[in-house]
C-alpha cells in the first residue's frame, strides 16, 4: 500500500505497520540473542576443551573434564529407536485414517492421535517412570534377553528405565506429530491419480505404496524430519526414564543421557563456572542439531505451499 | 500363473490393512493407557487440602499445592500477556506486508524454527539473560521463559488463518474505502476469529504443561507467589521434584498435579477441536 | 503468491501481428460529457506491460462493457479507476483517467473519498463476516458520522435497490456469508450503492454464480443504469450484448474497438472484433 496515497488513510497505517514490523524484528531479534547467548556462556569450556568436547567420553565434575560424547550418544540412539518405531507407526496410522477407515471412525481415531500431541512431557514422564518401565523390566525386557541375549543389545539387567523405555516413549510422542503431517499428505493426492490406479485393478495396498507415497514423497519426508526435530529436543520425558548416567553402551537396557536430560538433571548442581559453562556448551550442541533439523524441515516442506501442514 | 500372483497381492493387501488397523489401535491404547494411570493414581492425591494448602516439610504428611497451581496460573498468564500479541502482530505481519521479501522470509523461517526449538534451549537462554545477571531465580524470568513457547505458536497460527482469508474480501473493504489496518483488524481478523482464538488457546495450553525452560527460571518454591522476584512455585517442576524424591506422598501428590495438568491441558485441547469444528 | 499474474500473451506469431496491425481505436467520437476519460494508459507488472495506449470515454448512466478474451487486461483497466493495483508494490499505472475533470492518477488525489465514489463487485461474493445489516452499513459508517436512524434508512434503500430487502428484511441480524451466492453477490452490490456512488464497476460479477441469479443481476444492472455508471467486465458475450449500452473490445492489454454495442456485436470495424464475437477465438 503506497504509504501517503490519501490524507485519511496515511497516519493510521503507517502506524499499524510500524508495529507489526517492530514485532517481527523483536521476533527475530529474540532468536538471534538465543543463539549468541548459548555461544557467548560456553566459551569457557569451549576455550578449555576446543573440539574435543565433541567426542569426549568423560563427564567428571570433580576432575573438570567434561565430554559431550556420552550425551550426544544417549540423544541420537534414543532417537534412532523412536524414528525406528514411529515412522512405520505413523505411516500405517495415515494409511488407516486416509483410506481404510469410514469418515467418521477417522474422524475420532484423528481426535484421538491428537489428544497423544497434547499430553505434556512430563506427564509421558511420570507414565514412563512408575508405570511403562516397571512393566518392560517385568515383562518384556526378560522375554527380550531370553531370545536376543547373545546379541550386544540385549544385555545387562532388565530395570526397565534406560534407553529402550525412553526410546519407545519417545516414539509415542513423535507419533502423533508425524502420523498428522503424513495424513494430510496422504489425503492430498489428488483422487484422480488413486482412481487411476483402483481402476486398473490395484489393490489398496499398491495404490498407497506406488501412487500416494510416490506422489507424496516429499511431504512424507518433511513429516519425518519434523518428528527427528521433536525427538532430539525431547527432555521431561527422556530425563524420567533414561537413567541418568553418563556411559556409552551397545545395550539398549543400559541407563544413559541424552543432551536434554543432562541438562535437566545436573543444572541444580552446577556450582562452578566451568561445569556450567559446560552445561551451556552441551545446550549450544543441541540447538545446533535442532537448527540443522529444523532448516532442512523448513525448506523443505516450504515446497509443498501451507496446506501440507508446513506448520504443526 | 494369474491367478496365485492376484491371489498373493490380494493377501499382501489384507496384511497392511489388518497392520494398519493393528497402529491405529496401538495409538489408542497408549493414550488410553496413559490416561487411566493418570486419572487413577492422580485422583487419589486430589482432595480439599491439595487445592488450599501450602506443601509441607519434607517427610511431613499432609499439606497441599496450592502455591504451585497459583503460581502456574500468574506466569502463564503473564507469558500469555507478552507473548500473545507480539505473536499476533508477528502473524500480521507476515501475513498482511509480507508476502515477499527476504525480511519477511527470514521472519517466517525464525517463527519455525522457534517453534521447533526444544524448550530446555530457551530456559538456558533466559537463565543466562535474566537469571545471572539479576543474580537469583525469579518468577519473572519462568513467564519470560513461557514467552519463548507461546510466541512461535501464536504467530504460526495467526499468520496461517489470516491467510486463508481471501484477498477479494481485503480488496472490497479497500474498494469501499477503508484504510489498510481497519481492513485488517476489522474484517480480517472477524473472518479468521475462531482460527485466531484456537491458535492463543492451543500456545497457553502448551506453555501450562511446560517444565524444562522453568527448571532453570522460576525454580520451585514452597511458598505463595507474592513477590515474583523469587523462585514461583508452579505444578510442572513440582511433580519433577516430588517424583524424584523418596517420599510417597510427595510423589502421590505428583500424580495429583499431573492430573490437574493433563484435565487443564486436555481441555483447551478439545475446546479448540470443538470450535473449529462448529466453524465448519 | 497473491500478486495479480502479468497478463501472458498466447501465440507468438499472433502477438506480432496484432501489434504491428492495430490501429488507432475509438470509433466513437470524444464526448465532452463523458463520465471518464481514458488517455493514453499505460500498465506495468513489474518489467511487464500489461495495458498499451489505452484510451476511452466511458458514458454516464449507460452500461459500458469490457471483453475480450482471458489474459487481455480487461480487470487490470477497471482496477486503476479506483486505483485498487496500489495495493501491490510492483503495479504502476502511467497516463490520465479523468473523472468530473480530475485526473485521479494524479499524487494528492484523496484515494478513500475516490473509492467511496467508485464502487466494485468483485467475481467472488465477498459478504463481510457480519450481519447482513452490518454488510450494507459498512461503507455509511467508514465515510460519515450518521444517526442510527439514518444509517437504517440508507441500508432499506441501499437493499431495496439491489432487489434484495423482501428477501432479507426479517434476518437482517443474519450472518451476510448465510446467504445463498447470488444474494451474496446483491448484497455485495447493496454494500456498494449504500455509499451512493457514481461509478459502479464491476468484475465478472455473475461469473461465479448459478444461471438463476445471474438474470436477476442482469436486471439489477439495467434498473440501476438509471442512477449509476456502470462499467462491467464480462468474459460472457452475449451477456454483453444483453445488457450494455457500450462495449470496449480489449486483445492483448490494447483497446481494439469500441463503440455502440448494436454496431460492435452486428457491424464491428475491426477484423480482430469480428473474430472474437463469432467465435473465431477466445
Amino acid at each position: 500500500m503506497k504509504i501517503g496515497s490519501g490524507k485519511h488513510t496515511g497516519y493510521g497505517d503507517v502506524l499499524f505497520k510500524a508495529a507489526t514490523f517492530l514485532s517481527a524484528l523483536i521476533f527475530s531479534l529474540a532468536m538471534a540473542g538465543v543463539a549468541f547467548e548459548l555461544a557467548r556462556s560456553s566459551r569457557l569450556s569451549i576455550a578449555k576443551f576446543g573440539f574435543g568436547f565433541l567426542w569426549s567420553q568423560a563427564w567428571n565434575p570433580v576432575t573438570q573434564d567434561f565430554g559431550a560424547l556420552s550425551s550426544i550418544y544417549g540423544t541420537l540412539v534414543s532417537t534412532l529407536i523412536a524414528m525406528v518405531i514411529a515412522i512405520p507407526l505413523s505411516l500405517a496410522i495415515a494409511l488407516f485414517l486416509v483410506e481404510l477407515a469410514p469418515p467418521a471412525l477417522s474422524r475420532w481415531v484423528g481426535y484421538a492421535i491428537e489428544l497423544l500431541a497434547a499430553i505434556p512431557s512430563i506427564i509421558f514422564g511420570m507414565w514412563g517412570l512408575f508405570v511403562f518401565a516397571p512393566f518392560l523390566a517385568d515383562h518384556v525386557q526378560p522375554f527380550l534377553q531370553k531370545f536376543g541375549g547373545f546379541t550386544p543389545f540385549f544385555k545387562g539387567p532388565p530395570m526397565g528405565i534406560g534407553m529402550m523405555s525412553a526410546g519407545i516413549i519417545l516414539a509415542l510422542m513423535v507419533l502423533p506429530f508425524t502420523s498428522a503431517v503424513m495424513r494430510e499428505v496422504f489425503s492430498m493426492t489428488p483422487p484422480v491419480l488413486k482412481e487411476a490406479a483402483y481402476g486398473m485393478g490395484a489393490t489398496t495396498w499398491e495404490t498407497t505404496s506406488k501412487v500416494t507415497v510416490r506422489f507424496g514423497a516429499k511431504g512424507l519426508m518433511g513429516a519425518f524430519f519434523l518428528g527427528l526435530g521433536r525427538a532430539i529436543g525431547e527432555t521431561m520425558a527422556v530425563t524420567f526414564v533414561i537413567g541418568n548416567n553418563h556411559s556409552i553402551s551397545a545395550s539398549l537396557f543400559s541407563a544413559g543421557n541424552s543432551i536434554a536430560s543432562t541438562l535437566a538433571n545436573e543444572f541444580t548442581e552446577a556450582s562452578d563456572p566451568l561445569y556450567l559453562s559446560s552445561l551451556v556448551e552441551l545446550g549450544l550442541v543441541l540447538f545446533a542439531m535442532t537448527l540443522l533439523v529444523q532448516t532442512i524441515a523448513h525448506f523443505w516442506l516450504r515446497h509443498l505451499g501451507k496446506t501440507t501442514g508446513g506448520r504443526q | 500363473m494369474r491367478t496365485r500372483s492376484r491371489a498373493r497381492r490380494v493377501a499382501l493387501d489384507y496384511a497392511v490393512r489388518a497392520a494398519s488397523t493393528v497402529s491405529a489401535l496401538i495409538g489408542i491404547f497408549f493414550l488410553c493407557w496413559i490416561l487411566v494411570v493418570v486419572i487413577h493414581r492422580g485422583s487419589a492425591a486430589l482432595n480439599w487440602d491439595f487445592f488450599t494448602k501450602l506443601p509441607a516439610p519434607p517427610g511431613a504428611e499432609g499439606g497441599g499445592l496450592a502455591n504451585a497451581i497459583l503460581g502456574t496460573l500468574i506466569m502463564t498468564a503473564i507469558a500469555g500477556a507478552i507473548g500473545v500479541p507480539i505473536g499476533v502482530l508477528t502473524g500480521v505481519y507476515l501475513s498482511e506486508y509480507g508476502r515477499g521479501g527476504t525480511f519477511a522470509s527470514l521472519v517466517r523461517f525464525t517463527v519455525n524454527v522457534m517453534m521447533g526449538l526444544p524448550s530446555i534451549i530457551t530456559g538456558l537462554f533466559v537463565y543466562t539473560m535474566l537469571v545471572v545477571t539479576l543474580g537469583h531465580f525469579s518468577g519473572w524470568a519462568g513467564a519470560v521463559s513461557l514467552v519463548f513457547i507461546i510466541m512461535p505458536i501464536v504467530a504460526g497460527t495467526t499468520e496461517d488463518m489470516l491467510r486463508m482469508v481471501p484477498d477479494s474480501m481485503r480488496e472490497s473493504a479497500l474498494a469501499l474505502g477503508a484504510p489498510s489496518w481497519r481492513t485488517t483488524l476489522g474484517i480480517v481478523f472477524r473472518g479468521a476469529k475462531v482460527g485466531l482464538i484456537t491458535g492463543v488457546l492451543l500456545a497457553i495450553a502448551r506453555a501450562t504443561g511446560e517444565t524444562a525452560p522453568l527448571l532453570f527460571t522460576s525454580l520451585n518454591s514452597p511458598y505463595w507467589p507474592g513477590n515474583l522476584n523469587h523462585p514461583t512455585g508452579n505444578l510442572t517442576v513440582t511433580i519433577f521434584s516430588y517424583a524424584m524424591s523418596p517420599y510417597p506422598d510427595w510423589q502421590q501428590m505428583a500424580w495429583g498435579a499431573s492430573l490437574l495438568i493433563t484435565v487443564g491441558v486436555l481441555s483447551m485441547t478439545i475446546l479448540t477441536r470443538l470450535a473449529l469444528v462448529r466453524k465448519g | 503468491m497473491n500478486e495479480k499474474q502479468p497478463i501472458v500473451s498466447e501465440g507468438g506469431e499472433n502477438q506480432i501481428e496484432a501489434r504491428t496491425t492495430l490501429p488507432s481505436k475509438i470509433t466513437a467520437t470524444a464526448d465532452s460529457r463523458s463520465k471518464i476519460s481514458v488517455r493514453n494508459l499505460n500498465f506495468f507488472y513489474g518489467d511487464k506491460q500489461a495495458l498499451f495506449d489505452n484510451d476511452l470515454e466511458i458514458r454516464p448512466n449507460k452500461v459500458t462493457a469490457i471483453i475480450g478474451p482471458s489474459g487481455c487486461g480487461k480487470s487490470t483497466h477497471i482496477r486503476v479507476y479506483n486505483r485498487i493495483f496500489e495495493l501491490y508494490r510492483d503495479q504502476k499505472a502511467t497516463g490520465e483517467v479523468v473523472m468530473d475533470g480530475e485526473n485521479i492518477l494524479a499524487p494528492g488525489v484523496e484515494v478513500t473519498e475516490l473509492r467511496r465514489k467508485v464502487g466494485m463487485i468483485f467475481q467472488q461474493p465477498t459478504a463481510f463476516p457480519m450481519s447482513i445489516f452490518d454488510n450494507v452499513a459498512y461503507g455509511l459508517r467508514l465515510h460519515y458520522k450518521m444517526k442510527k436512524s439514518r444509517i437504517a434508512e440508507r441500508v432499506r434503500k441501499a437493499l431495496e435497490s439491489a432487489a434484495l430487502w423482501d428477501q432479507v428484511k426479517d434476518q437482517l441480524n443474519k450472518p451476510g456469508t448465510a446467504l445463498s451466492g447470488g444474494q451474496q453477490q446483491r448484497l455485495c452490490i447493496a454494500r456498494a450503492i449504500a455509499v451512493e456512488p457514481e461509478l459502479l464497476l464491476m468484475d465478472e460479477p455473475t461469473a461465479a454464480v448459478d444461471p438463476v441469479a445471474t438474470t436477476r443481476i442482469e436486471e439489477l444492472v439495467d434498473t440501476l443504469k438509471q442512477d449509476y455508471t456502470i462499467v462491467i467486465v464480462t468474459h460472457n458475450m452475449q451477456q454483453a450484448a444483453r445488457i450494455s449500452d457500450y462495449t470496449a473490445f480489449f486483445y492483448e492489454g490494447y483497446i481494439v474497438e469500441y463503440g455502440p454495442t448494436r454496431k460492435i456485436f452486428t457491424n464491428p470495424s475491426e477484423k480482430r472484433t469480428e473474430e472474437y464475437i463469432t467465435g473465431r477465438f477466445g
